[in-house]
C-alpha cells in the first residue's frame, strides 16, 4: 500500500527534474515540504478514495493528515478499518 | 467594544512567528512618480535613495504617461472621481462601456466586463459560470487569485503539472463524465516568466471539449507582434473563451481588470459575478486613462518592441556574466538563487548599489527556488541596464555566485 501511493505521489506531482532529485520516503513532508501544494492534493484524496473504495470527508484532508505517506496511511487505514466494522 | 487581551496576545505572537520566518513583508515609500527611476525611503526614515526599478509590473512604462496623466485630469473635471454605486444600479458611463468595447477590440473577443480588479475578475467568474457537475482543470502554478476563485466555486477542481501537456491531457480523460470542462492557465506565469503553450492548450480543449480560461495580466499590451496577448503570441486569437486581464500592470498600471470572451459568459458575469454586483465601478479618471493607453497601443508598437530589445539585451546580460536565470522570451527574467537567504541577501546588497529588487522564497514560489525576480519595462533604456548589470556583477562578485551552476549554487549555500 505504501509503495502503491509513493508511486503516485512521484508521478502526480513531481516533474522529471524532481523526480530525479527527491528521493521520496513515506516521512517526506509533502506538504510542509513543499512537493505537493495544499490545492493540488485533491487530486491524491481522490486517487486514495478511488483505489481503497473509502470517503474521506473534506475536514479531514487535511494539510497535517496529508503530510507524509505514514499519516496518510493511517487516515486510509483508519476509513477502511470503519469499513469492515 | 469588547478587545480580549487574549486575542491580542495570539495574534501579536502570529506576527512575531511572520518575522522569526524571514517572511515578514515591509513597505518602502516612494517618493516620486512610478518609473524606470524612482526615489526609495527604506528604511522608514532614511534618506531617499534613488534607484533603477527593476520590480515594477509597468512593462509599457505607461503608468505617468503623459498622455494617460492627461486623459486622466480630463475625465477626472468632466466625469468626476467617484461613482458611489456598483455598476448596474447608477455607476456606469459612457467611459466604462467604451473601454469595455475597445479592449473587446483588443483582445478580440465578443464582449468584456470590467471588475475593480483582475482578482475580482478571477473571483468572479467561475462561481458565476460552473456548476457542481463541471470540473476546473488548472495549471499548478496559475496566480493566487484564480486559486481563491476556483476555491469560492462549487464545480469540482483538478490540476496538471506545470505547462505538462501529457498530464493535462491525462486529466481531460479523467473528466470526461463531467458537464463542462473548463482548461485555466496564466499566459505568462509571474514567477518564472515563462509563457503557457496556448497552442496546445486549445488543441486539446478542442480534442477533448473543454473551454480555455487565460488570465493574461503579465501579457496583456506587450506579449505578441502587436501586444494582444499570449492568444496572439501562439497564434489562437479568437479560440479563447474566457479572458481575464488587468489594467493594473502594463495597461497604465492604475487599477482594475475585466473578463473578456464569449459573450454569453460575459452576460452571466453582469447577472451572477458578485465582486461585480457588490463593488463599486472603476472610477472614471482610470476608465478614461485606460481607454487612451488602448490608443496609444492601438497606434503603434514602438513600447512593445523597445520593451522586446530591453528583455533580450537583460536576459544575455546576465547570461553573459554568468548568473543562472529561468530562460524565457518574456519581460520577466527571474535570477536564480535557491538559497532564500542568499535571495534576501543579494536583493538587499543591490538595493545600497541602486538597483530596486525583491528576492522571493518559499512558500511565494517552490521550496528551494529561491530568486530575485527583475521586470524589464519600456521606461528602461540600454545604459540603464548597462549600469544595472555592473551593479549585479558586483553584488554577485561579493557573494561568490557568478559562473557558479545550481548544483554548485546550492552545494555552497544550502536549499
Amino acid at each position: 500500500m505504501k509503495e502503491m501511493i509513493l508511486e503516485y505521489i512521484k508521478n502526480e506531482y513531481l516533474d522529471e527534474e524532481e523526480a530525479e532529485d527527491i528521493k521520496l520516503n513515506e516521512n517526506t513532508p509533502l506538504i510542509s515540504g513543499g512537493i505537493v501544494d495544499s490545492f493540488s492534493m485533491v487530486s491524491l484524496k481522490r486517487f486514495l478514495e478511488k483505489k481503497f473504495v473509502i470517503s474521506i470527508p473534506d475536514d479531514e484532508a487535511s494539510p497535517q493528515a496529508f503530510d507524509t505517506v505514514t499519516s496518510i496511511l493511517a487516515l486510509v487505514n483508519r476509513h477502511l478499518a470503519k469499513k469492515g466494522a | 467594544m469588547a478587545y480580549p487581551a487574549a486575542v491580542k496576545e495570539a495574534w501579536l505572537g502570529e506576527l512575531a512567528g511572520i518575522r522569526q520566518k524571514g517572511i515578514y513583508k515591509e513597505e518602502r515609500y516612494i517618493h516620486s512618480p512610478q518609473a524606470a527611476r524612482i526615489q526609495v525611503e527604506f528604511p522608514s526614515g532614511a534618506a531617499l535613495q534613488p534607484v533603477v526599478n527593476l520590480c515594477a509590473n509597468n512593462y509599457l512604462g505607461l503608468s505617468s504617461h503623459p498622455d494617460v496623466v492627461a486623459a486622466a485630469h480630463k475625465a477626472l473635471d468632466e466625469r468626476g472621481y467617484g461613482m458611489s454605486s456598483v455598476r448596474f444600479i447608477c455607476g456606469t458611463q459612457d467611459v466604462h462601456r467604451e473601454l469595455e468595447q475597445k479592449l473587446t477590440e483588443f483582445l478580440g473577443t465578443e464582449d468584456t466586463i470590467l471588475f475593480a480588479s483582475c482578482l475580482d475578475a478571477n473571483a468572479g467568474v467561475f462561481e458565476a459560470i460552473l456548476s457542481p457537475e463541471d470540473v476546473m482543470i488548472s495549471d499548478r502554478l496559475v496566480h493566487a487569485s484564480i486559486v481563491d476563485g476556483i476555491r469560492l466555486c462549487k464545480a469540482m477542481h483538478d490540476t496538471y503539472k506545470h505547462c505538462d501537456m501529457a498530464h493535462l491531457e491525462q486529466k481531460l480523460q479523467e473528466h470526461q463524465d463531467k458537464r463542462i470542462r473548463v482548461i485555466i492557465t496564466d499566459g505568462v506565469f509571474s514567477m518564472d516568466g515563462d509563457i503557457a503553450p496556448l497552442d496546445e492548450i486549445v488543441a486539446l480543449g478542442e480534442q477533448y471539449h473543454a473551454l480555455v480560461f487565460l488570465d493574461d495580466s503579465h501579457a496583456t499590451g506587450f506579449i505578441g507582434k502587436t501586444g494582444r496577448g499570449v492568444h496572439e503570441h501562439c497564434g489562437v486569437m479568437g479560440k479563447i473563451d474566457i479572458i481575464t486581464t488587468t489594467l493594473g500592470k502594463a495597461m497604465g498600471g492604475a487599477s482594475g481588470g475585466c473578463v473578456s470572451g464569449r459573450k454569453e459568459i460575459v452576460e452571466l458575469c453582469r447577472q451572477k459575478a458578485r465582486p461585480y454586483l457588490f463593488s463599486n465601478a472603476v472610477p472614471p479618471p482610470i476608465a478614461a486613462a485606460s481607454i487612451t493607453v488602448l490608443n496609444i497601443l492601438s497606434k503603434t508598437t514602438e513600447r512593445r518592441d523597445k520593451l522586446e530589445v530591453n528583455a533580450t539585451f537583460w536576459r544575455k546580460g546576465l547570461i553573459d556574466a554568468g548568473f543562472v536565470i529561468r530562460e524565457g522570451e518574456s519581460p520577466i527574467v527571474p535570477v536564480m538563487l535557491f538559497n532564500a537567504k542568499l535571495a534576501q541577501d543579494v536583493a538587499r546588497d543591490l538595493y545600497y548599489e541602486g538597483v530596486y529588487v525583491v528576492g522571493f522564497f518559499f512558500p511565494v514560489v517552490a521550496a528551494g527556488q529561491a530568486r530575485i525576480r527583475t521586470q524589464l519595462s519600456a521606461d528602461h533604456d540600454i545604459p540603464m541596464l548597462e549600469r544595472a548589470l555592473e551593479s549585479f556583477k558586483k553584488v554577485g562578485a561579493k557573494h561568490g555566485i557568478l559562473g557558479l551552476d545550481k548544483k554548485a549554487i546550492i552545494e555552497k549555500f544550502g536549499q
